[in-house]
């Protein structure tokens, strides 16, 4: 048998698949939902860092706890806040996503459905949030 | 001479110890820790800055009210244990990535350093919270003077 022979024998087995298979980071909305959960991750990370030691301050005086958390009132910070939320609402969610994907056996193949029901509720977290909010920080005393 | 290096046949078992498998629990942790986080986050963002006067109300007073009742004394404190760690372990897991040589070793020092001191200073500040600290508003003023 010549070389010739044995890659014609070989050559339907090794084509490669038209797209990839079995990954769910690759691309589209398993890749980008895999970057937005970092993002939001390592923003919510510093948030808490800073929001235990303005808390901490509550064993401080009451003047120093009132002043600090003064400035989470201001209208600049009322908007932060919303950021803050927003990033919460979709890492909280987006975890559900994920731990549907490990643990169910249907996870894997319905992640991006669940991608997008992620999205709808978060945009209904935010839709009864932020007017709340607004009302909170801008509305008259 | 040549040296000649021992190479284990590929289906040779490695696991000769038992060793405790750290990521497959920092795994599980993220899991769990994830799911009680959902409660305990969104409980804490609805009676913080959703009900009543949202983050307007929160105040020192606010703060002693919601510490005097030792079931937010026991809900902080696993929210400040559970959220710390959870957000320490994304962070090693984002080092261990991006990171490499000297540099990563720094960066995990420093998260291990500043976890310890926030869960230790978070930790002290819920179990040594005094309402009477300072000069006593109006209505806390008799509470305390009779301590």
């Amino acid at each position: 048998m010549s070389t010739t022979d044995a890659a014609k024998i070989r050559a339907p087995k090794i084509t490669a698949p038209k797209r990839p298979v079995g990954t769910l980071y690759r691309g589209r909305e398993g890749m980008w939902s895999w970057v937005l959960h970092r993002i939001t991750g390592v923003a919510i990370f510093f948030f808490l860092l800073v929001h235990i030691l303005d808390t901490a301050l509550i064993r401080v005086s009451p003047e120093a706890y009132d002043a600090v958390i003064g400035t989470y009132k201001t209208p600049i910070m009322g908007l932060g806040e919303i950021g803050l939320v927003a990033a919460i609402g979709l890492h909280a969610l987006n975890g559900l996503r994920i731990i549907a994907i490990d643990f169910l056996s249907i996870g894997p193949r319905i992640q991006r459905l669940m991608f997008w029901i992620v999205v709808a509720v978060w945009l209904l977290l935010l839709a009864g949030f932020i007017p709340r909010q607004l009302l909170h920080v801008f509305g008259g005393e | 001479m040549a040296t000649s290096t021992a190479i284990p046949a590929p289906n040779t078992r490695q696991l000769k110890r038992r060793r405790v498998n750290w990521e497959m629990w920092g795994w599980l942790y993220m899991r769990v820790s994830g799911v009680l986080l959902v409660v305990l986050i969104f409980g804490h963002l609805l009676v913080n800055l959703f009900l009543g006067d949202g983050v307007k109300a929160i105040d020192f007073a606010f703060v002693a009210g919601k510490l005097a009742d030792p079931f937010w004394v026991v809900y902080d404190m696993l929210l400040l244990w559970f959220a710390l760690i959870h957000g320490a372990n994304g962070m090693r897991t984002i080092i261990n990535d991006y990171a490499h040589g000297r540099l990563r070793i720094v960066f995990l020092v420093a998260l291990a350093g500043a976890t310890i001191v926030l869960l230790t200073l978070g930790t002290l500040v819920l179990t040594t919270f005094d309402p009477c600290i300072g000069e006593p508003s109006a209505t806390l003023a008799p509470l305390c003077a009779a301590q």
